[in-house]
């Protein structure tokens, strides 16, 4: 079990990593979420321990482990660049980690061959890491992470840098791969739908600190604030303005206003907000609420449409199936069920209601 | 069609110029290191009349001349050997560490080359006569490294920071010691680094004329201070001379042959 105890760390009066506390557990995947400089990499650093923090402790089964050096942890990680010893053909590559540590030829032999079957390297085995395609070079990173058994693997975006076919194809073979080896297993991602595949539990970062901690599925439907909201929504999350008054809604003084569920009785200033694919252009059912828009752009990608569109002076987008085309500045009645909006109060803390 | 035939022709004349005029002195040379004496002296001839080796005999004849190759390829091998493995941990360190000055310290390292040699023959001269070093091989090896390491450190700066600083952290992660991995996998990395570094400072030390002159009497004389004392009672002995300025070009030569494609690289990390 690997646990981080407030660790924060600064780089030339830089914070990077404010105050994170986490416990991850053996055999159990833990996705890092956030956007680029939320401090992903810097908290994989310092969990490997190429960098010092601060301040705070980082245990390995209940045991400090600050004092000791990178070569001795039993660590591995991949980079999202694909980084392999260049001089080294891909066998070496691979055998390089059980080399350092003495193990037998014949012992080496066999476990890089059965590595290599796992990751279909066995026909590149005698080249170099340059004559390989990005995805190959990357699967023999991957290879030298699983031929060492190591007790804390490291993945940093390690699909970022390959073309959609071959993501597609890792993502579903990643956790199965590591899945026996009962290491802490963790994955830095930018994108949320990686997240939500890969499953596991997920820590979502922002500017160095972790906002929310918890299982990726509940993260997703019920995160606690506006943040995780934000980063588990792409396209990102439409938000306006709304002001409540004993729970009839409204989004602005002309528009009708709405109610979100019986017993729901607020009153104040909120921030209503629907993910891209809640949005319909059909009235679902009678206690949904209208959103009168007009459009800017409407972007076609085969079996989806994202229309652009402009609602209260904000730009929301919507996230339709089938091929739906709109001219600009065209009028659209969008609507949206009271159970797939996410309403936030004035400290970005989302509002438990009854209807979700 | 009749301008661009113009401009081919224009094209292969001025380059066809420019490399006669490089080689010319290189030719005439070899031309004169054929050639006798007489032969040089008396008359004007494109190649050599009357052949002959006669020249080289006496050079691979005779101990004061190639005694003198001997000297100059010792102490130029020790220089080199000595400079590129100073400069190697050097180097690493500018490229991965940051410390106070050490931008400042860099610059000073190389505001080391900018001064002639001659600055530093009579401190070099004083001091190794204190510590009796004087006409020894490792005296001018060392002197050489005042201008050697500098650039070395300078030359391998730049093709080390070309290897993603992530190379070494993966080393670290896969257990390699930090010895093991600058020897195993960083220095393969460099190779072409540390032989255009290693041929420069071959150059240097090789063509590199006062200081080792004034810190060698007779057991370490260079080849070069050798070819400025042949003047004996029957006057200057040209053919000779051109055979040792025809031997002196080729060990120059057989280096950049070996390295010129390490050089390019070099140049493509602006570091040549």
């Amino acid at each position: 079990m690997l646990e981080l105890q407030q660790v924060s760390h600064k780089i030339a009066g830089e914070t990077y990593i404010d105050n994170i506390s986490l416990k991850l557990e053996r055999g159990a995947l833990t996705v890092l979420l956030g956007p680029t400089l939320a401090g992903k990499t810097s908290l994989m650093r310092l969990m490997a321990g190429l960098d010092k923090p601060d301040s705070g402790d980082i245990l390995f089964d209940h045991k400090s482990v600050l004092g000791v050096p990178v070569q001795k942890r039993n660590i591995a990680m991949v980079y999202q660049q694909f980084i392999n010893y260049p001089t080294l053909t891909v066998y070496d590559n691979i055998a390089s980690p059980l080399v350092v540590v003495g193990v037998k030829r014949e012992e080496i032999g066999r476990r890089v061959a059965e590595i290599a079957t796992l990751l279909q390297l066995t026909p590149l085995l005698q080249r170099k890491p340059a004559a390989l395609s990005g995805g190959q070079q990357q699967r023999v990173a991957l290879a030298r992470a699983l031929i060492k058994r190591a007790d804390l693997v490291l993945l940093d975006e390690p699909l970022a840098n390959l073309d959609y076919k071959l993501r597609e194809e890792l993502r579903a073979e990643l956790p199965r791969l590591f899945a026996h080896m009962g290491a802490v297993l963790v994955y830095a991602t930018t994108e949320p739908t990686e997240a939500l595949i890969l499953g596991g539990n997920t820590v979502c970062m922002h500017a160095g600190r972790a906002v929310e901690v918890g299982p990726t599925m509940d993260l997703y439907r019920r995160p606690a604030g506006l943040l995780a909201a934000r980063l588990f929504s792409d396209p990102p999350l439409n938000t306006v303005a709304v002001t409540g008054s004993a729970g009839n809604f409204s989004f602005h003084q002309a528009l009708p206003a709405f109610r979100l569920g019986h017993n729901v009785s607020l009153s104040g200033d909120f921030t209503f907000s629907v993910r891209p694919h809640n949005l319909q252009t059909e009235k679902p059912a009678s206690n949904a609420i209208a959103l009168p828009a007009t459009v800017a752009v409407t972007e076609l990608s085969g079996s989806e449409s994202y229309v652009h569109f402009d609602f209260c002076g904000q730009a929301w987008v919507a996230l339709l199936h089938g091929i739906r085309e709109f001219a600009r500045d065209e009028q659209v009645q969008f609507w949206v069920q009271p159970e797939h909006v996410m309403l936030f109060d004035a400290n970005q803390q989302r509002i438990a209601l009854a209807a979700n | 069609m009749n301008t661009s035939r113009r401009m081919q022709y224009l094209k292969a004349v001025s380059v066809s110029a420019y490399i006669v005029f490089l080689l010319l002195p290189i030719y005439w040379l070899l031309n004169m290191s054929f050639k006798n004496n007489q032969e040089i002296l008396s008359t004007f001839t494109l190649w050599p009349t009357d052949f002959t080796l006669d020249n080289y005999i006496t050079i691979f004849t005779d101990p004061s001349w190639y005694s003198g190759y001997i000297n100059s390829l010792i102490y130029v091998l020790m220089n080199t050997v000595i400079a590129v493995s100073v400069a190697l941990p050097a180097a690493y360190a500018f490229s991965r560490y940051r410390f106070v000055g050490d931008k400042h310290l860099f610059f000073w390292l190389l505001t080391n080359r900018m001064a002639p040699p001659a600055v530093f023959v009579l401190p070099f001269f004083q001091l190794y006569s204190a510590f009796g070093l004087i006409d020894t091989h490792i005296a001018v090896a060392l002197a050489h490294c005042l201008f050697n390491v500098p650039l070395a450190v300078w030359i391998l700066e730049g093709f080390m920071s070309g290897v993603p600083r992530e190379i070494d952290e993966t080393a670290y992660i896969d257990g390699y010691s930090f010895p093991r991995f600058f020897l195993r996998i960083f220095t393969s990395l460099i190779s072409s680094g540390i032989g255009v570094a290693a041929f420069f400072c071959f150059m240097f030390s090789w063509v590199e004329l006062l200081i080792a002159r004034t810190l060698t009497v007779t057991d370490a004389k260079p080849i070069s201070a050798v070819m400025t004392r042949t003047v004996s009672a029957s006057g200057l002995d040209w053919g000779v001379l051109a055979a040792a300025g025809i031997l002196t070009i080729i060990p120059g030569a057989l280096v950049i042959y070996f390295v010129r494609n390490h050089i390019a690289k070099g140049f493509a990390l602006g570091r040549v």
